[in-house]
């Protein structure tokens, strides 16, 4: 391999040589011919009875083309926007999913909802139109708050307590068991405060039909533009799947938020038909606040029994889960699957049980966002891990030692489902506490009491499921799709590759990562080979990018992929050599043969490949491209141990974070470079969420925090340096050994923060964010 | 109205509603699609480009306050197939990912580096962005950048 590009090496990114010139080609950078613009209505209300829409208004203003409510979307035969997964009540019924049509027909549920939209030949006519919209309805009381909403008013008919399913994992008896006999039992009431995912770039869509052909090109920010096409085919009945195309150009950050089919890019490829022109739509941010797809919102209630040497003994979690007004693509996944299974983090913890109530309230639909679960259920196992050792007066270090899984004890089942297939817990701690300067620490506080500040330390030990998913287990555990991923290596005539590829970037650099790979197996120059996503025209069916899954999944299907274009560069190679395929080897980019001094380059048996006078073509296609769908054998398991140090003022309630250190096991890692960007803005994300982000919604349902004068991103100075570092237990069941790194910085570090404000302010809990006024309050209330 | 602008050096006399903003005028009508737009609330930063030398938010500048005026954009800082310091720095410290914040990011970062007297330290580059979000990187690298080609400015 090439030391400079090959595996392992942090090579400087191909995409960024169009983003850093403003080449790059977002959604909303693309115009065509004829195109129309779209502005969507939407409801004023949190929820409301629709009685009756009047469009004349509108279709007076100048340039106003049509105005659709959602009654045409229903009378053109198209269906409500599914959700992909079923989970089943702990009676074994079925979710209840509400009918969700793209634009509300008779009721809206949460301010934000759209009821209708204008084309129009501008954007400023589409607005005034939109502005013209009249509609009149009967406001109905508004469902908000999560802990309450099942004893509140009904919001859907099929839907009793506003509940969605009530879902148990593990084993309650045993569970029950474990309590009777601790000698200490911990409990904490938390709540995961609600998030807006917020890519930067807001979601958009231009959709076209062609009468001509009958076909139907979707340009949209789609993190699995697949997934979106099969969708809006097979349940929402826009056309045919083989007469869409949808294509996902470079986009703008997802987080989760772009994985989900929406109403906009529904009603825009339909739409398109129905004017005969295109039409393009892009969010205001305002709309990506409404109507984005939120993440977290839970509340939960959690015990953890313990021996009185602080031997972990059993878990009991209640969690209610706030799913918004419908059941958005993957939402019913989030709170149960991807959350109940990771609630026995790094520890063997014997006995767990969790039950998961997801309720309705009239917001703007919950669904995954960085993490989906995982940040949920590591906030709850570290948060309670930590406040036991505070409560048994024991180091959290030595108590988390203590209860560890053992590198021996691997492959490892846990009472909640998953069997974990390596890890080395021990490790990533040690290596933590030492960049940490843990032997400082009493020195360093000595210094912030002299100063009059307020210093705690907390640590967070996270475990995440990623590498999404064993397509058989997912689908026997209620969901609609396999989680495989597709790949497909061509090699030119001249030796250079041409990948497609399922998996979908959107910031993660497959670009160059996956050339890496390529260039490494193949020992062709990495810049001979360029890597194909989101576009269902281009590359075979793939499920996308989320869950950390681009280089367990996609990656090792492009691995297999390179297995068989070897096999077959052996079989043509074994002609040349007038030997056996079983008698020809490849290393470094060349094929040999014992018996002979001259080995065959790769490039050379590419071109044989195509031009065939040396093989015998009844028994060898010409060609050399290979395609290979990889289903994984089990979830990855990326794990680590994050440190905060952090420094309060408390007579401002200002919190600094001194210290942030992060080390990670994700496996073998393909561009390390890539690798630490990822952790990095997995932390920002998590920190935000511990300091600053808040979704809220008023008691009548109205989002207050709907634009960045009310929502709270983090800006540069509101974050620190993050000292990243790795260890690598080599995942044991992937070709690559490697476990995917997306999710981990927001998944570890939210625990890490809350543990050490809790351990500065010496109180059990604050509520995240752990805004100044709320720390300033803290301690006021103990003063 | 009519508006005359000099974009990227290339002299433009353009035709534009009056309450069209600079960033329409170089998204729509002059094709200039580097320049992005996040927000309405002037909060991003990711439309940032350089009016008559410094950095203004493109969203909420009208088309014809730029009249007579000099626009820089993200396609106008390299000189020919030499990028800015300040591009050259973003790459060789990944301090971008998804893109889309990164012209406009660049752009603030350029001026705010132009415009310091002293060398800036690290805390007054994270300050000195206040105006600019990124939500992939976490803005390590975006500082790193920053002040690695302030060294090269």
């Amino acid at each position: 391999m090439d030391a400079e590009t090959g595996i392992g090496a942090s090579v400087l990114r191909k995409e960024d040589a169009r983003f850093i010139t403003g080449k790059g080609q977002y959604t909303d950078d693309i115009s065509v011919f004829g195109q129309t613009h779209c502005v969507f209505v939407r409801s004023p209300h949190a929820r409301a009875k629709i009685n009756s829409i009047d469009t004349d208004s509108a279709m007076a203003i100048d340039g106003v083309i049509r105005v659709f409510t959602g009654d045409e979307l229903v009378a053109d035969g198209i269906g409500d926007l599914p959700c992909g997964w079923v989970v089943n009540s702990k009676d074994g019924s079925p979710m209840v999913s509400p009918p969700h049509p793209p634009i509300a027909t008779t009721v809206v549920n949460y301010v934000g909802e759209p009821y209708a939209f204008v084309v129009a030949e501008t954007l400023q006519a589409a607005r005034d139109g939109a502005e013209a919209v009249e509609a009149d309805f009967e406001v109905l009381e508004a469902v908000v708050d999560t802990a309450t909403a099942s004893s509140s008013a009904q919001i859907h008919e099929n839907a009793p307590n506003n509940q969605a399913y009530d879902w148990e994992l593990g084993d309650k008896k045993a569970t029950d068991a474990a309590f009777e006999k601790a000698d200490h039992v911990t409990e904490l009431d938390i709540t995961n405060n609600r998030l807006i995912p917020n890519a930067i770039e807001p979601r958009a869509a231009l959709g076209s039909y062609d009468a001509a052909s009958g076909t139907y090109t979707l340009y949209t920010t789609s993190q699995n533009p697949h997934v979106e096409r099969v969708v809006l085919a097979l349940f929402v009945n826009v056309a045919p799947e083989a007469n869409l195309r949808v294509i996902s150009p470079d986009v703008g950050g997802g987080f989760g938020s772009k994985i989900f089919i929406y109403a906009e890019e529904t009603a825009v490829i339909w739409a398109s038909a129905k004017v005969g022109r295109p039409i393009k739509w892009r969010a205001d941010r305002t709309e990506s606040f409404l109507a984005d797809a939120h993440g977290r919102d839970h509340v939960t209630k959690a015990e953890l029994a313990l021996s009185a040497d602080g031997e972990m003994l059993g878990l009991r979690v209640k969690t209610i889960a706030n799913m918004g007004a419908y059941l958005s693509t993957f939402s019913s996944s989030v709170p149960t699957y991807l959350y109940g299974t990771l609630l026995a983090g790094q520890y063997k913890t014997p006995a767990i049980y969790v039950e998961t109530q997801a309720v309705f309230t009239n917001t703007s639909p919950v669904d995954a966002y960085r993490g989906a679960g995982r940040p949920e259920a590591t906030y709850v196992v570290e948060r309670i891990v930590e406040t036991a050792a505070r409560e048994l007066n024991m180091d959290p270090v030595e108590l988390r030692r203590k209860n560890f899984i053992p590198p021996d004890a691997f492959p490892y089942q846990t009472p909640v489902a998953l069997e974990y297939d390596t890890g080395n817990y021990a490790a990533s701690m040690s290596k933590a506490l030492e960049l940490a300067d843990s032997d400082g620490y009493a020195a360093r506080k000595a210094a912030s009491e002299a100063n009059g500040k307020l210093r705690g330390r907390g640590y967070s030990c996270y475990i995440e499921a990623c590498g999404i998913a064993p397509s058989q287990l997912v689908i026997s555990l209620g969901a609609g799709v396999g989680l495989f991923e597709s790949a497909e290596v061509r090699v030119d005539v001249s030796g250079s590759v041409t990948v497609m590829t399922g998996s979908h970037s959107h910031g993660q650099g497959h670009e160059t990562t996956f050339a890496q790979l390529v260039s490494d197996r193949l020992g062709i120059p990495f810049e001979s080979v360029n890597v194909i996503h989101g576009d269902t025209g281009r590359s075979d069916y793939g499920l996308g990018t989320y869950g950390s899954r681009s280089i367990a999944v996609g990656g090792s299907a492009i691995d297999r992929a390179l297995d068989k274009i070897i096999a077959k560069g052996k079989k043509i190679a074994a002609h040349m050599f007038e030997t056996t395929e079983d008698q020809v080897e490849f290393a470094e980019g060349q094929f040999s043969y014992a018996g002979s001094n001259e080995p065959k380059p790769f490039a050379e048996i590419a071109g044989a490949a195509y031009i065939p006078a040396v093989y015998p073509l009844d028994e060898l296609e010409p060609g050399l491209s290979e395609k290979a769908f990889y289903d994984p054998k089990n979830f990855t398991y990326p794990a680590g141990s994050y440190v905060c140090e952090i420094e309060i003022d408390p007579s401002t309630g200002v919190t600094e974070i001194q210290k942030f250190i992060a080390v990670d096991d994700f496996g073998n890692i393909i561009n390390p470079m890539i690798v630490e960007g990822q952790v990095h803005g997995g932390l920002a994300q998590g920190i935000g969420q511990a300091l600053l982000e808040h979704c809220i919604y008023d008691a009548d349902g109205n989002l207050s925090t709907g634009s960045y004068m009310d929502y709270a991103m983090p800006r540069a100075a509101d974050l620190p340096d993050f000292e990243v570092d790795m260890t690598s237990t080599p995942c044991t069941h992937n070709p690559l050994g490697v476990k995917g790194c997306g999710e981990a910085g927001a998944i570890g570090s939210p625990a890490a923060v809350m543990n050490a404000i809790t351990d500065a302010l010496g109180v059990k809990d604050v509520p995240m964010p752990a805004t100044p006024h709320t720390i300033w309050q803290t301690i006021q209330d103990g003063a | 109205m009519k508006v005359d602008l000099t974009v990227n050096g290339n002299h433009h006399a353009v035709d534009v509603a009056d309450n069209a903003l600079l960033s329409d005028v170089l998204r729509e009508t002059l094709g200039l699609t580097g320049t992005h737009v996040g927000c309405d609330t002037s909060q991003c930063g990711a439309c940032t480009v350089h009016l008559n030398g410094c950095s203004v938010k493109a969203c909420t500048v009208l088309a014809g306050q730029a009249d007579g005026g000099s626009v820089t954009s993200i396609e106008g800082i390299a000189e020919g197939d030499d990028l800015h310091p300040m591009q050259t720095a973003f790459r060789a410290n990944h301090a971008l990912q998804c893109g889309f914040c990164t012209p406009g990011m660049i752009m603030s970062a350029i001026d705010l580096v132009q415009s310091a007297e002293e060398p800036l330290s690290a805390d007054e580059v994270r300050e000195g962005l206040e105006g600019n979000f990124c939500r992939c990187t976490g803005y390590h690298n975006i500082v790193k950048a920053v002040l690695d080609a302030q060294a090269n400015m």
